[in-house]
């Protein structure tokens, strides 16, 4: 065994050499110097969605010499999310790891700065939301990429003879395939005559109010739609407001017209609910639509997605992307940023939206106008309005713009549904907001 | 072979063998030595996570610096915390309690069937206790499902208006009581049926000569002889349900409203979910004292039957 001894001079010689080699050559390139690389994605609800990642990885790892392992790890049981926890607590694990919504925020003292990704992204595909940058970026630093795999947008999915034949909307009309939206008259106003009109005619609207995340996501759109804060971005709790009050009487008017059940639904049922053909609308990203497809198509002939409606402060869906990360305990972070550049060129976005059957949406403002989107039927143009392709709604997250701590643990904890349920269901106003902001007093501890 | 060991006499030409050697003879040494891979799993898998879960319960939620009890005093100001408290101990007294029941009735049937087909009564008796409870429990969540529930189904045809059964705090209680009490009976009876065919016959035949009812049978013959295992029985059952999680997390994950949450679902939900690991680790250890508290009333009275007997 050599051993050197290293003396001061020799090791900042050294580490400036070493430095300056990464500034100039930031990704690995070339043969025989690549190592390996482990890579835990997220493992796709489409089926076969998790081939076009497969491939390109595959493609990467073969030019830059690069032996790549993956895996694709489910959400479901959460173990997607055990497995980053565990991963933070040893230390160990993925080189690059897919993060859901929150997590890049939560993780962020063990994360890679990713700008020297992103603006080069950005500058190729347009600048991305805000709720992206909202989410992926803090104090200047980009946390994670965004990812094509996995984000989605929660709008309304519709059916259309029913929303027709019960309310006399004429959503593809409003929506038209290929075409900017002509939505002006689909307000909240309205919004709540048809659930109204359509339960009556005995398919209600499909709006969950559970603890789950299509719930609160919902919530959440509804909730900016008033301009109703709960903790704002200094932090301050601010939940005892007019807006809050107002959204909150407006979900009491809802919840009259949709099943009594929505309290306990998770985020299967309003699949269940639109699927079965019970349901006229339900919030939910074009998998609903995909199961329809497949296991009821004459169901999925009459889907429609299509934009929120819009409140006294705006149109606003939500939006959840899934991200990119590379932990600082990676041991080859140039070849992961490598690859996750590589996944996030225009051209391997579209095949994983591809893949997905349009589930997909990548977050760069030039890339929501995919050819999928408009042609995947039946009917033909059912996902065109999907990625908001005209700019028609503000994308938004549930519990923003509190501080991520905060806003974390407000979403994790439905408090806007569990509000809504408490008031609906005959709680005073004031105790509801009491109670909410007892709760929100308690995510505020450092 | 360590009584052999333990007989040779002091003194004997063996003596001049080494330290190691005696120490190697001696019957405690062999027993922990036997012993030493159990001690050593249950230091790995229970006392090193244990350690860990106390140590994180002390870190603030950035787990940067340490807050002594801060984690706990914290729990003590939140509404969600006593609910939690709540529902734990109403989750497991009443599953208990009727698991407890539902044994005891259903271990002295299966007792007074003729041993030749009971061990087919057994057997199915005990399905609901080998199933994993995930699985069994997401059996329990089609039958309960909010939209589509099959009971509800049943009850329709009577013309009985549909159950909201885990769509109503009340009645989601209920429903993961339920499953627990059907899942843990088999083991109450289980443990009971050993029991009774402990209790000497000739017990039961002298409360015949002296005109026993049947009651009175039950009463002062075949409790007093259960009674050891009936306390173990529910201790143990006990500090099971109050740390169950698959139940509650597959019906209804802690709703509606938090109605349904135990410390096991809740600490994951604030913990794993909510990114706030040592508020998560805290609540799990909540678990610890009330169990103490029970586990020492019960021992103590097992131990005082003991001496007494």
């Amino acid at each position: 065994m050599v051993s050197m001894k290293v003396n001061r001079r020799r090791f900042v010689a050294g580490t400036a050499a070493a430095s300056a080699a990464l500034v100039a050559a930031p990704f690995v390139r070339s043969a025989n110097a690549a190592g390996k690389l482990s890579v835990g994605f997220w493992d796709h609800w489409v089926p076969g969605a998790n081939k076009a990642t497969e491939a390109l990885v595959k493609e990467w790892a073969e030019k830059n010499k690069v032996e790549v392992s993956m895996d694709f790890i489910t959400s479901q049981g959460n173990k997607l999310l055990l497995t980053t926890a565990a991963e933070s607590q040893a230390k160990s694990g993925h080189d690059v790891l897919a993060f859901s919504t929150w997590l890049p925020a939560r993780y962020a003292d063990q994360l890679v700065p990713m700008n020297d990704v992103m603006e080069p992204l950005i500058k190729e595909n347009g600048k991305v939301n805000d709720t992206v940058e909202y989410l992926g970026k803090l104090n200047g630093k980009w946390l994670a990429v965004p990812a094509t795999a996995g984000s989605q947008i929660k709008g309304p999915c519709s059916r259309i003879d029913l929303l027709k034949k019960h309310a006399g909307i004429d959503i593809q009309a409003m929506y038209p395939a290929g075409q900017a939206p002509k939505a002006d008259a689909w307000n909240l106003d309205n919004f709540v005559k048809a659930a109204e009109a359509c339960q009556k005619g005995g398919n209600p609207f499909g709006i969950g109010l559970g603890q789950t995340s299509d719930s609160v996501d919902s919530a959440g759109a509804l909730f900016h739609a008033f301009g109703a804060q709960l903790v704002n971005a200094k932090g301050d709790i601010v939940v005892k407001n007019d807006q809050v009050r107002q959204v909150l009487d407006y979900y009491k008017k809802l919840m009259q017209f949709l099943p009594p059940d929505v309290p306990s639904w998770d985020d299967a049922s309003n699949n269940k609910f639109l699927v079965s053909g019970q349901g006229t609308l339900i919030m939910n990203p074009p998998s609903a639509w995909a199961v329809a497809k497949r296991d009821a198509p004459q169901i999925a002939e009459q889907l429609w997605t299509h934009g929120f409606p819009v409140g006294p402060k705006g149109r606003y869906a939500p939006f959840l992307p899934f991200f990119w990360g590379v932990w600082n305990f990676s041991k080859n972070q140039s070849a992961a940023k490598s690859l996750i550049t590589h996944l996030s060129q225009a051209s391997s976005a579209e095949k994983m939206t591809n893949a997905s059957q349009g589930y997909d949406i990548p977050s760069f403002e030039k890339l929501t106008t995919f050819k999928v989107w408009a042609e995947e039927s039946p009917p033909k143009g059912t996902l065109y309005h999907y990625p908001n392709p005209h700019n028609h709604q503000t994308l938004s997250i549930a519990a923003a713009p509190a501080p991520h701590k905060i806003a974390e643990q407000i979403y994790t904890q439905a408090i806007q549904t569990q509000m809504v349920v408490r008031y609906a269901k005959g709680e005073a106003m004031d105790k509801t907001l009491d109670w909410a902001a007892k709760e929100l007093e308690g995510f505020s501890r450092n | 072979m360590a009584d052999i060991a333990a007989r040779n006499p002091a003194g004997h030409p063996t003596q001049q063998r080494s330290g190691l050697h005696k120490l190697m003879q001696r019957k405690s040494t062999i027993a922990f030595l036997m012993a030493l891979p159990l001690i050593l799993l249950i230091t790995i898998l229970v006392a090193y996570p244990a350690g860990y879960a106390v140590y994180l319960a002390t870190l603030n939620k950035g787990m940067t610096r340490f807050v002594g009890f801060g984690n706990f005093e914290f729990l003590f100001g939140r509404d969600t915390f006593w609910l939690v408290v709540y529902q734990s101990c109403l989750f497991a007294i009443t599953a208990v309690i009727f698991k407890a029941i539902i044994g005891f009735v259903v271990a002295h049937f299966v007792h007074n069937i003729p041993a030749k087909g009971q061990r087919k009564w057994r057997g199915m008796l005990l399905v609901p206790w080998v199933i994993p409870p995930a699985m069994s429990t997401l059996a329990w969540l089609w039958l309960f499902d909010p939209s589509y529930s099959a009971l509800n189904w049943l009850l329709a045809i009577f013309g009985i208006e549909g159950i909201p059964w885990t769509g109503e705090a009340g009645w989601a209680r209920f429903s993961v009581i339920l499953v627990n009490v059907w899942i843990g009976s088999p083991f109450f009876m289980i443990m009971y049926l050993a029991a009774l065919k402990s209790v000497p016959e000739q017990l039961y035949e002298a409360a015949s000569i002296d005109g026993a009812t049947w009651w009175q049978r039950i009463w002062y013959v075949t409790l007093p002889m259960m009674r050891n295992i009936i306390a173990i029985t529910a201790l143990f059952s006990l500090i099971v349900t109050f740390a169950n999680f698959d139940i509650v997390r597959v019906l209804t994950a802690g709703g509606p409203l938090n109605s349904t949450h135990i410390f096991g679902t809740w600490a994951f939900r604030v913990g794993i979910e909510g990114g706030d690991i040592p508020l998560g680790a805290a609540v799990s250890l909540f678990m610890v004292p009330i169990l103490a508290v029970a586990a020492t009333f019960i021992l103590r009275d097992i131990t005082k039957r003991g001496s007494e007997v």
